[in-house]
């Protein structure tokens, strides 16, 4: 790790101020932290949004619930309002990392850093939620550029993300055996708005099958998800799975997701 | 579990008494070398080459010496001009046409060129670990790429040298057996099995990374070195004599607590080398303790063989004959042991448990653009095993013979028993534990299961292993017959005090094996003392006789027996100075529970009481004996010794995404007599979840390009964990060992042995294929579940 400045302002504000020069937000820290100590990331300045208290916290809006950007994945996991507005979300919060990430870890620091194979983005864009910052908000499904890369610009920050409620959710992650995160993660809903399914872990960054959207919507069944063929063009390939393998799972997820939703 | 209070009146020996030391380790209250601060203390931190091979141009530390903090910067030019020496290689294997192996320079800091990725090019000292690692950036090196040399199966003969003075790159072509006698039975035989397949490249991942501190004290002009290593003296041994020049009178080598080592810290490494040099000429101790990194990319990993075995057989599938042709990496330098790894611990372990009558194999060595290779938890036998038991297993279903009923036929019944491949098996039974592992594995329900997965789509498969290995490590003069340069006996001291409190010093060295407490119950046992009055002391050249350390599961059948030869003389002085509190002949002395008895008769008197007349001599007989009651032995085995065992592995394949799971795992060991069963149940179950790794997950993977290490942290190199292995069912048969008092065999790699190939045989009898590669990923599972190539 290099040496660094570090800021804690307690209300967004002073944080918004407090960005300057090459400085990076700290939220939560179980990625950004782990670079830093191997030196593969460098920042002049971590600002710190753990003091801040209204970025922390879940409350219900509407036919929303509304999970503040600092809330960790253990609180999410727990959360008798999530659980009940939700389901699929708490059970993808509790399988994140493990118990030390999911209880340092948070939904704005995970979808701000835009790993690939976060599971987050997943539910952001597989349940159509919206991205609120400081500044603006945005659809989930503009949120997402690609690897590592996100809408938001130079020092805006996320403060909450608007989940719609439903029942008819669920995430099934198939994981790479060493990391444990996202080999092929798939979230699959059938919303007001028609079916979704979202994918990480496959390609640079998380994406809708919209032949399996299309195919679910007129038959919302296992096998009509496992017998949509996903091109493998660009889908990542490396050690823990080739593109043809990681291709080939997502249908099998798909269809184990939409078992799961039947089952709800 | 047992506490000591739980078995007061009841012999120690075969007791489950619970680790004394983990009390320690599990409250924090371990010393480990990390843990070491020196007064004045500076920390080293290695500049190591991003490439896998290259020409060093030019070094410029001149910046880097002006950082903050810097105390000195030490390149590979400042150890030529001191004359120190390359690092040894402590096995020498000849070629089969008669050569010695070639033997490159081993710098302590690269000199010239760099050949794995990680060498290390520079040493910087400073005041704080981060203010060395700053200083490091501002190092330039000017490399000269070159291509590098990754896959064993092309290195021999390729244009690109490792070693400029080893062109070809070949390290040594070895052969072992009689190649007349193989060839006359495959030209008989009704029957050819043959496969070919890689042992993948492992790497340790011990919890406690590589870590030392040296410090120079003046007055004396004596050197300490604190370690994580697992044979201090041998350590000491080889930096002083061939590496450093220095006497080993001057140099202290203190191993404390070591957090596993699986084989990676037997060997004298170079950074711990340079640090001792230099520590004299910063005048200051200086401490570096490997980050996770560079223990991927620097710890000596093991295994990496390429192999084709042909099985020769009768109508019946008798075994005939067995030919063996390896490939074994030796990475880029020769590590301590490396060059015994594929050939000594491995060729002659090819007879497995059977009376194949004649066995042949030849070995070729290669150097490559990769971390040195060596032992690594089994050493060649977990390689010689995979070979044996995936040949027979692969016969059985060429010859359409239950897996079972093939080995049985074929195993070794008599003994000893004399193999083709130079080692006399003691004693065993191999029938026996096949048996009870057929029993415990309930094979006779396996059809049942079988097809309640068939009706879940899943496919079920069950697969065996009978291994054998040969430990206890080793008969110095056999040893030195097959190269080794160095003896493998072991030393035991035991210090009896004036209270009748014990201290037993051991060559042997703990670094997860629990001997403080089962070495302690074999004293215990001998002198009927509690095992709380006894203390042992390990891995410290300034307080422990010259030993060998551990490895090769050797500490209880050399060490362990060291002791109890320690033990029996101060048996035989306490009698002599009982008989003479008794006013008895010394040969009418018996010693039972920790009591001196006239026989035949009720005079008595207990250990304590002799142990302070000892030291408290006014009733002695000063004149025919020595005050005092400490005793040294040195122990050099007989043999080996020859633990077996059956191994049944049960997997459940879900076609869709090739996920494995373990269902059943079965181990029945013999280890001959055991001391403390809840030791031996954890040694097997740690070295099965490595066996598992391998087979199922672990495995090194350079980049056949680059050079570049892929799986260089835990992101990409996966390691098992508990919730990929089900709950192992474990039982034992005994032969006792015949050739030590303790009739011990040896229990620490027997898992790591034993389980690769069982696992490999379930799931290739579940998929159906003669073959799939190890680590069976998922993906390699899937593929050959659907038929997509």
């Amino acid at each position: 790790m290099y040496s660094f400045d570090y800021q804690r302002p307690t209300d967004r504000t002073a944080a918004a101020a407090a960005y300057q020069g090459e400085a990076r937000y700290l939220a939560g820290g179980q990625s950004l932290i782990q670079a830093m100590k191997l030196r593969l990331s460098s920042s002049e300045r971590l600002v710190d949004l753990g003091g801040i208290a209204d970025l922390n916290g879940i409350k219900l809006d509407g036919g929303n619930v509304v999970i503040g950007a600092m809330t960790t994945h253990a609180t999410v996991a727990r959360s008798a309002e999530v659980q009940k507005a939700v389901p699929a979300l708490t059970e993808l919060a509790g399988g994140i990392g493990d118990q030390m990430v999911r209880n340092a870890g948070t939904i704005g620091g995970s979808i701000a850093n835009a790993d690939p194979a976060a599971c987050y983005p997943a539910a952001i864009v597989g349940l159509g939620a919206t991205v609120h910052t400081n500044k603006r908000t945005i659809a989930g499904d503009q949120f997402f550029l690609g690897l590592y890369e996100t809408a938001l610009q130079a020092g805006e920050i996320v403060t909450a993300v608007s989940f719609p409620a439903t029942q008819k959710a669920a995430y099934i992650k198939y994981k790479q055996p060493a990391s444990r995160f996202a080999l092929v993660g798939v979230f699959v809903s059938q919303g007001a708005g028609g079916v979704r399914v979202a994918v990480t872990g496959a390609k640079s960054s998380v994406f809708r099958v919209n032949a399996m959207e299309q195919a679910l919507g007129h038959s919302f069944t296992p096998e009509t998800a496992r017998a949509v063929v996903v091109p493998a063009d660009d889908i990542n390939s490396d050690l823990h799975g080739t593109a043809a393998y990681r291709a080939a799972m997502i249908s099998v997820m798909a269809a184990r997701a939409v078992a799961a939703v039947l089952a709800r | 579990m047992t506490d000591l209070s739980d078995v007061k009146n009841v012999s120690p020996i075969g007791q489950p008494l619970r680790r004394r030391e983990d009390q320690r380790f599990l409250t924090g209250a371990g010393q480990y070398t990390d843990d070491v601060v020196l007064p004045g203390q500076t920390y080293g931190v290695f500049l190591r080459s991003p490439y896998a091979h290259a020409r060093i141009k030019s070094i410029d530390t001149t910046a880097a010496s002006k950082a903050p903090g810097v105390v000195k910067i030490f390149v590979g030019a400042d150890l030529a001009e001191a004359k120190v020496g390359g690092l040894p290689c402590g096995w020498l294997i000849h070629s089969k046409d008669g050569t010695p192996m070639k033997e490159p320079a081993h710098p302590v800091l690269a000199q010239g060129k760099v050949r794995h990725v990680g060498d290390q090019v520079a040493l910087v000292v400073a005041e704080t670990t981060l203010q060395a690692k700053d200083a490091c950036e501002l190092i330039e090196v000017d490399y000269e790429e070159l291509p590098a040399v990754i896959d064993i199966t092309k290195a021999a003969g390729v244009g690109s040298s490792v070693h400029d003075d080893v062109p070809g790159n070949v390290c040594y072509d070895w052969s072992h057996g009689d190649a007349a006698a193989v060839d006359a039975a495959f030209a008989k035989a009704a029957h050819v099995s043959k496969l070919s397949f890689a042992n993948n490249r492992l790497i340790p991942n011990a919890m406690e990374p590589r870590a030392a501190n040296a410090q120079y004290t003046k007055h004396d002009e004596s050197y300490t070195l604190f370690v994580a290593n697992q044979n201090p003296h041998v350590e000491r041994l080889l930096m002083c004599a061939f590496v450093l020049g220095l006497p080993e009178s001057k140099v202290r080598v203190i191993a404390p607590d070591v957090g596993g080592g699986f084989g990676s810290k037997i060997f004298l490494y170079a950074e711990e080398t340079a640090l001792v040099w230099a520590s004299k000429r910063v005048g200051r101790p200086i401490k570096w303790t490997a980050d996770r990194s560079e223990a991927f990319l620097t710890d000596a990993h093991g295994r990496d063989h390429s192999t084709t075995a042909e099985l020769a057989m009768d109508a019946k599938g008798n075994f005939l004959a067995l030919r063996v042709q390896t490939i074994a990496n030796m990475g880029a330098y020769l590590s301590t042991f490396a060059s015994s790894v594929p050939t000594i611990l491995y060729a002659t372990l090819l007879a497995g448990q059977y009376k194949t009558p004649a066995i042949h194999a030849t070995v070729k060595a290669v150097f490559t653009n990769t971390a040195p290779v060596d032992a690594y938890r089994g050493a060649g036998r977990p390689e010689a095993t995979y070979v044996v038991e995936r040949i027979v297993e692969t016969a059985a279903r060429d010859m359409k013979m239950d897996p079972a009923t093939i080995r049985r036929q074929n195993f070794i019944t008599e003994f000893p028993y004399a193999t083709p491949v130079g080692l006399t098996y003691d004693t065993g039974n191999y029938e026996a534990h096949l048996a009870k592992a057929i029993t415990l594995a309930d094979v006779a329900g396996y059809p049942a299961r079988k097809a309640a997965s068939a009706a879940k789509g899943r496919k079920r498969g069950l697969g065996y292993s009978c291994y054998i290995e040969a430990c206890g490590l080793a008969p110095s003069n056999i040893a030195g017959a097959l190269g080794a340069r160095a003896g493998l006996f072991e030393a035991g001291e035991v210090r009896v005090h004036p209270t009748g409190t014990v201290t037993v010093f051991t060559g042997s060295h703990s670094h997860g094996q629990g001997h403080e407490t089962t070495f302690a119950q074999v004293v215990a046992a001998k002198l009927g003392i509690p095992v709380e009055n006894i203390e042992i002391v390990h891995g410290d050249t300034g307080r422990v006789p010259f030993g060998m350390g551990t490895y090769g599961s050797r500490s209880l059948s050399v060490g362990g027996t060291a002791i109890v030869k320690a033990v029996d003389k101060i048996i035989a002085k306490g009698k002599k100075i009982a008989a003479h509190l008794l006013e008895a002949a010394d040969t009418d002395i018996e010693f039972e529970n920790g009591e001196f008895k006239v026989a035949g008769t009720d005079k008595k008197i207990p250990f304590g009481s002799v142990a302070l007349t000892a030291y408290v001599p006014h009733n002695y007989p000063l004149d025919k004996l020595e005050p005092g009651l400490n005793e040294n032995a040195f122990y050099d085995p007989t043999n080996f010794t020859y633990p077996s065992g059956t191994y049944v592995c049960e997997v459940e394949v879900d076609p869709d995404t090739g996920v494995t799971r373990v269902e059943r795992f079965t181990a029945v060991d013999d280890f001959g007599n055991i001391i403390n069963p809840m030791i031996v149940s954890g040694q097997v179950h740690g070295g099965i979840a490595q066996g598992l790794g391998q087979a199922m997950m672990e495995g090194a993977v350079y980049d056949t390009e680059s050079g570049q290490l892929l799986t260089g942290s835990y992101m990409d190199y996966t390691m098992p964990r508990a919730d990929n292995l089900p709950n192992f069912t474990l039982a034992h048969t005994v032969t006792p060992c015949t050739h030590n008092p303790l009739g011990v065999k040896g229990c620490g790699e027997a898992g790591a042995i034993g389980s690769p190939p069982a696992f490999i045989n379930a799931l290739t009898d579940a998929l159906g294929v003669r073959d799939i590669a190890m680590p069976a990923t998922a993906e390699r599972v899937w593929r050959a579940a659907n038929n997509i190539a």
